[in-house]
């Protein structure tokens, strides 16, 4: 296995020997959130023992999942039951339900903390929420099946991914009307900004790419291409991208290829393939970034992955097709 | 005609939200052209197959590709045409071309399509209505690409699907048609092919109602050298509905009727396919069949090409679909794509239960060179004509 040049051996070594410590030691642990779409529930998972504690019934057919910026507020896209529900972190009870539009998949919290974009997967929309007065403020249309969402760091742009369409849709989100769109490959699923707002990364589950853009020109930077050994190419399908906060390594889930791709974030290198459960579609990390979880539909587990050595720690059975994952503290 | 009217109207809606330039939208014009031949008298009659199998699966694609279009200046319209004779779907085929049309979805029996492929050389036509294996093999029509999948492929998806499950023996039971007849020989080939054995084969040539009778006839008549499975070729569905539990030797039954491989079926629903199954669902007030989706996903086609090619041009889409740079999302979990040797569409194929999916086909371990997907149906050493 290669490892990016970067990283010193010493501060390798620390990190390591950091996270043996963070395993045994009496620190608070922190705690996945994971939807099962098929289930109708959470599934709580406690990063210390890597075991679910909990399992909460929620809305019908849960999917996305992001947390307030204070991580006290959960919020649940209950695809099924056309809403939103927002749960209390402390207390596990469902406080509130927005109304989302119909069906609404994966959505994304404005840096305000107020403003929530949510795609309506059947009505060809996106709805803007106020999460405090639960007020609609405005609904945007955009092509066939969106589904990624992401607010840029500086609050300017939403960009949604409509899957049969092919397009991101970029919303002004100081008018919140649709401001232009940029046709990537098949099936665009997911889409994230880097930290200082300057690239979008974007995934193509048909086309079997991940396309990385210029945001201030919107123009594709670069298209990363998978080839994994023994893994017939049209089985590449990704889906979830998560980068890391320090701004070096991309994490992208390869669907039913099994394996989560390993990206320098800077090169656009691929590093690795670590190979997880069945149908691997979200991902999210912890919030001291030490570990990464994958959800894995088909086989209904969570696979565990230590991002520095880049090994796959653990698989946790979880519900029928887990589906969206967050980690609080 | 009010379904005409009415895309029309989204036509023009869309040409109104487009984002204000000064460029005209492409007009892109598809020509939808059903004819089935009625089937005769059949005893399993208990519930009528969809009159409108197809067109709504089409009409369904066209909304689905304006979404696109509004966001690229181009308009899709569908003119469809549904006849009741072989003679009036030419002359429905003649008059669209006259209006301009370029772009067909056929929904109608091989010797339709053969016809209308000769008088409409000019023109691309999907074939969504036409199962038969020679079509892909002996008489390549250069102008057609075909979305239905053929009935090898179904054979063989089914039959990859025994022998995973050690079903090795099989009584094969075939109906009087010539069209039971061309299922059972992609029976026979697919069995030769993975390795079942017949260990006994039977013409179905009785007309009294099975409804009434089948526990009493239907076990005698399926007695025989023990099989493991019951195969049957009965594509009206005139007798092999009632097989099932009523066979000599308790075996699944399989085929047109039981455990059956087809394209597309209510009970798909991963990789995306339950958002296409609510759109279509709303939109027709009823499931979503193989027609249905063969005439989609023919749409969609051309829609996929037209938004990289920028134009409508028949010849330029089918070289683009006949390319392997034009991968098309079918919600089936592979991305989808023409076979250059004889124009059919690879797909992997639902094995399903009235009630549920059971398989999709191709098996693992079935291995190819270089897509498994061509496992089902012929491969490009097989097929004896010229394509295009």
């Amino acid at each position: 296995m290669r490892r990016p040049p970067f990283q010193p051996i010493l501060l390798r070594q620390v990190l390591a020997l950091g996270a043996v410590l963070l395993a045994t030691g009496p620190a608070a642990a922190s705690t996945a959130w994971v939807s099962n779409e098929k289930d109708n529930s959470l599934s709580l998972i406690d990063m210390q023992s890597l075991e679910v504690v909990e399992t909460l019934p929620v809305g019908q057919r849960p999917r996305g999942l992001l947390l307030s910026h204070d991580n006290r507020l959960l919020y649940i896209c209950a695809s099924d039951s056309d809403r939103v529900q927002v749960m209390d972190v402390a207390t596990r009870k469902i406080i509130k339900e927005l109304p989302s539009g119909k069906d609404p998949e994966q959505f994304a919290l404005h840096p305000n903390d107020r403003w929530l974009y949510v795609s309506n997967e059947d009505d060809a929309l996106v709805t803007v929420i106020d999460t405090q007065t639960s007020e609609v403020l405005g609904q945007i249309g955009v092509g066939v099946e969106p589904e990624g969402m992401a607010v840029s760091p500086d609050g300017k742009w939403t960009v949604n991914t409509s899957e049969t369409t092919n397009m991101l849709h970029w919303i002004d989100t100081s008018t919140q009307t649709l401001a232009d769109s940029t046709l990537v490959d098949q099936r665009p699923r997911f889409v994230e900004f880097n930290r200082d707002g300057t690239q979008l990364w974007a995934s193509a589950e048909i086309g079997g790419t991940v396309t990385i853009l210029d945001v201030a020109t919107r123009k594709v930077l670069k298209t990363l291409n998978f080839q994994i050994k023994g893994v017939h190419p049209d089985k590449v399908q990704p889906v979830g991208i998560k980068l890391s906060a320090d701004g070096q390594l991309a994490f992208v889930a390869l669907g039913p290829a099994n394996h989560v791709a390993v990206i320098d974030a800077k090169t656009f290198e691929i590093l690795d393939y670590l190979l997880v459960g069945r149908r691997v579609w979200q991902l999210a990390f912890t919030p001291d970034q030490r570990q990464l979880l994958a959800t894995n539909g088909v086989s209904g587990d969570v696979s565990v992955i230590d991002v520095q050595s880049r090994k796959v720690l653990k698989s946790v059975k979880v519900g029928r097709y887990p589906w969206g994952v967050v980690v609080t503290p | 005609m009010r379904r005409l009217v009415s895309f029309t109207l989204i036509a023009l809606m869309t040409a109104i939200t487009a984002q204000a330039e000064d460029a005209m939208p492409l007009q892109v014009r598809i020509g939808y052209l059903g004819y089935r031949p009625d089937p005769g008298p059949l005893l399993s009659n208990v519930i009528t197959e969809p009159a409108d199998a197809g067109l709504r699966g089409a009409e369904l694609a066209i909304i689905d590709s304006n979404s696109t279009g509004r966001f690229l200046k181009q308009d899709y319209h569908l003119e469809s045409a549904s006849v009741d004779s072989p003679e009036a779907l030419l002359q429905a085929a003649r008059a669209q071309h006259e209006q301009g049309l370029r772009l067909f979805v056929i929904n109608a029996p091989a010797a339709s399509l053969r016809q209308l492929s000769a008088a409409l050389p000019d023109s691309l036509l999907f074939n969504a209505g036409s199962p038969d294996d020679n079509l892909r093999t002996t008489d390549c029509l250069g102008n057609v690409l075909h979305s239905l999948p053929d009935r090898a492929m179904l054979a063989d998806a089914l039959v990859q699907f025994s022998v995973v499950r050690k079903w090795q023996k099989a009584l094969l039971i075939v109906g009087r048609t010539p069209e039971d007849q061309a299922y059972a020989d992609a029976l026979r080939r697919a069995m030769k092919r993975f390795g079942m054995k017949i260990v006994a084969e039977k013409t179905w040539q009785f007309d009294n109602d099975q409804r009434r009778s089948a526990q009493a006839d239907m076990p005698l008549f399926t007695q025989t050298a023990e099989y493991d499975v019951v195969l049957v070729a009965d594509e009206r569905g005139d007798f092999g509905e009632y097989l099932p539990y009523q066979t000599w030797y308790p075996r699944p039954v399989a085929g047109t009727q039981g455990l059956t491989p087809t394209g597309w079926h209510k009970t798909v629903e991963t990789y995306g396919a339950a958002q296409l199954q609510k759109r279509f669902e709303a939109l027709a007030g009823r499931w979503m069949n193989d027609r249905d989706f063969a005439a989609w996903i023919a749409v969609r086609s051309v829609a996929s090409a037209v938004s990289k090619l920028r134009q409508a041009d028949p010849f330029a889409i089918r070289q683009l679909a006949l390319s392997d740079q034009l991968p098309l999302d079918g919600f089936k979990g592979r991305k989808l794509s023409y076979r250059p040797w004889n124009g059919q569409l690879r797909q992997p194929i639902p094995l399903v239960q009235p009630r549920a999916l059971v398989s999709t086909s191709p098996q693992d371990g079935f291995l190819h060179p270089s897509n498994e997907m061509d496992s089902l149906g012929y491969d490009q050493p097989e097929v004896s004509c010229r394509y295009p």
